[in-house]
């Protein structure tokens, strides 16, 4: 009786588990196929990039590194993040803050706003610049005659990476701060907490990850952004080259050497990227966890 | 410029074969991405195996890795004396410097978006309704046809389009493994930059005038279909 009970038990268990998963075989090939599919796209193209930076040996990767022009595009990528980051946290927070916590005409025209540099390709922002700042464009003479260059100079890239980039902290914070509501913020102000008080100590604990999250990204594509900042630059070696314009110029003279091991560079920085954000995430998820247990 | 000028330059062969490359080349992409990216994201949700936790962070390089540096990377491999080229050279299969070679590119940097739409809603599907199902006898293959892929298909939809609207502009990885010939290997995207070069500013504008009427139109037609499907689902339930 007690042994047909347990194997009763037995049955209708592994019953239940045939109809919720699949079967080992099926298991095992979709692992494969999704493994060969992420080794093609994924993991070959990373590795290509190191073994072909380390092909003619240490001495050939080093000083395509520390050479002058080399520097000087690292110098330039560094200032363009340097300058769109802190703006675009700035504006992206402040976006965010309007869309969630307040009421006003115009939200959904300023969100689609907001999304606007994801939809359109950098090169059709390139271009918006060269026809607003350009020589021939609308203040094109203006700037001539008050001698301020901004396309095929610094400012014209600095400015198209803000652009490029624009949305990043913005869409992170924007879910995250609807999901938390308003509700500490107004019990903040009950109390007699005036807004930056608020804002400090009710609002900025509450994003803190996801505004990291935000400006890492941020960070990697302003870091990264190729096709606007061509577009605006004009590649003029040690002045208007940023780190990937380097990486084409010398791909492009065929010193291939050399661009992979500048390459190799801004691959290292987005791995780092990666493991910063995977940090974060283990991060939310263990406060999220933790939060559930509280309540 | 006017209006019979600016339908000469978009209409000349050389402009509409890169439409045509452009366009096709990223629905195709996209494609591969709604297929794979649904994979990816179903087997990192339920399955268990070594090494998961890196190839879950490694799925985002597309969006951290500079465009130009998977462009190079992704020429490297698939050129003839390259890793794969290599192995597909001998069966005449010529991947870099070919369409095909875009389509590759437009598939790399497509590549998350469809995992990390569709994956959060995997993640949340209730296992009761899946045990339901299971237990008034469905099989495994109804039970995902008939209860999980119309939870998902929002998502995935949403996906695709983000994977196809990023690769219709992309430009970085695409032009070094393009070749870049012009009717063959050329996208939309470069003869843009190559009017630009000539001072062609109004050209230029003009072909970027049709990509944006042309990827407006079509995320449009995206977005309604989501919108019926959204509206079929919640009809359903």
């Amino acid at each position: 009786m007690h042994i047909s009970k347990s194997v009763n038990q037995y049955q209708s268990r592994t019953q239940q588990k045939r109809a919720l998963a699949e079967p080992a075989w099926v298991r095992n090939l979709l692992i494969l196929i999704t493994l060969a599919f992420l080794t093609l796209f994924l993991f070959l193209p990373l590795a290509a990039v190191f073994s072909e930076a380390l092909r003619k040996g240490w001495q050939v990767y080093i000083s395509a590194i520390v050479n002058e022009d080399a520097l000087s595009a690292m110098k330039l990528t560094f200032i363009a993040a340097a300058i769109a980051v802190p703006l675009n946290l700035v504006f992206g927070v402040a976006a965010a803050w309007a869309i969630t916590k307040f009421n006003f005409t115009g939200k959904s025209i300023l969100i689609t706003l907001i999304d606007l540099p994801f939809a359109v390709s950098p090169v059709i922002a390139g271009l918006i610049y060269v026809l607003m700042f350009g020589l021939q464009g609308w203040f094109g003479e203006w700037l001539l005659d008050h001698d301020i260059k901004i396309i095929f100079a610094i400012p014209g890239i600095v400015l198209a990476t803000i652009f490029v980039t624009f949305p990043f902290v913005a869409r992170e914070l924007i879910p995250l701060m609807q999901a938390q509501g308003k509700e500490e913020e107004e019990a903040g102000l009950v109390l007699g907490a005036s807004g930056w008080q608020i804002f400090w100590r009710i609002t900025l604990p509450n994003i803190k990850w996801g505004l990291l999250y935000g400006v890492i990204l941020t960070n990697a594509r302003a870091m990264g952004e190729f096709g606007a900042v061509s577009v605006v630059s004009g590649h003029i070696r040690g002045l208007t080259n940023t780190m990937p314009l380097h990486v084409e110029i010398l791909y492009n003279e065929y010193n291939y050497a050399a661009a992979f091991a500048v390459a190799s560079v801004l691959a290292l920085l987005a791995l780092l990227t990666l493991v910063f954000k995977t940090l974060i995430e283990w991060q939310t998820a263990r406060a999220n966890q933790s939060a559930q247990i509280q309540e | 410029m006017d209006w019979q000028q600016f339908w000469h330059t978009v209409t000349t062969p050389r402009v509409v074969a890169s439409y045509r490359l452009t366009f096709g080349a990223a629905l195709i992409g996209a494609i591969i991405n709604a297929g794979f990216g649904l994979l990816t994201a179903w087997v990192l949700t339920r399955y268990q195996f070594p090494g998961k936790r890196l190839i879950d962070a490694l799925v985002d390089l597309p969006f951290a890795l500079p465009t130009a540096v998977a462009g190079i990377a992704l020429t490297a491999i698939y050129s003839t004396n390259g890793w794969v080229g290599s192995l597909l050279a001998p069966y005449g299969i010529k991947v870099a410097f070919t369409p095909l070679g875009v389509v590759v590119a437009l598939t790399f940097i497509g590549l998350p978006f469809v995992v990390r739409t569709v994956q959060p809603v995997l993640e949340d599907l209730e296992q009761e309704v899946e045990e339901a199902a299971a237990s008034l006898g469905a099989s495994r293959w109804q039970t995902f046809r008939k209860i999980i892929s119309p939870a998902i298909f929002p998502a995935l939809l949403t996906g695709f389009s983000l994977a196809f609207a990023r690769a219709i502009g992309e430009y970085g990885s695409v032009i070094f493994i393009a070749g870049n010939m012009p009717m063959k290997s050329e996208i939309t995207p470069l003869l843009i930059i190559t009017k630009l070069e000539q001072f062609d500013y109004a050209g230029a504008t003009a072909i970027a005038v049709v990509m944006l009427v042309i990827s407006f139109v079509l995320l449009l037609t995206i977005n309604l279909l989501q919108w019926w499907a959204n509206q079929r689902n919640k009809n359903g339930a």
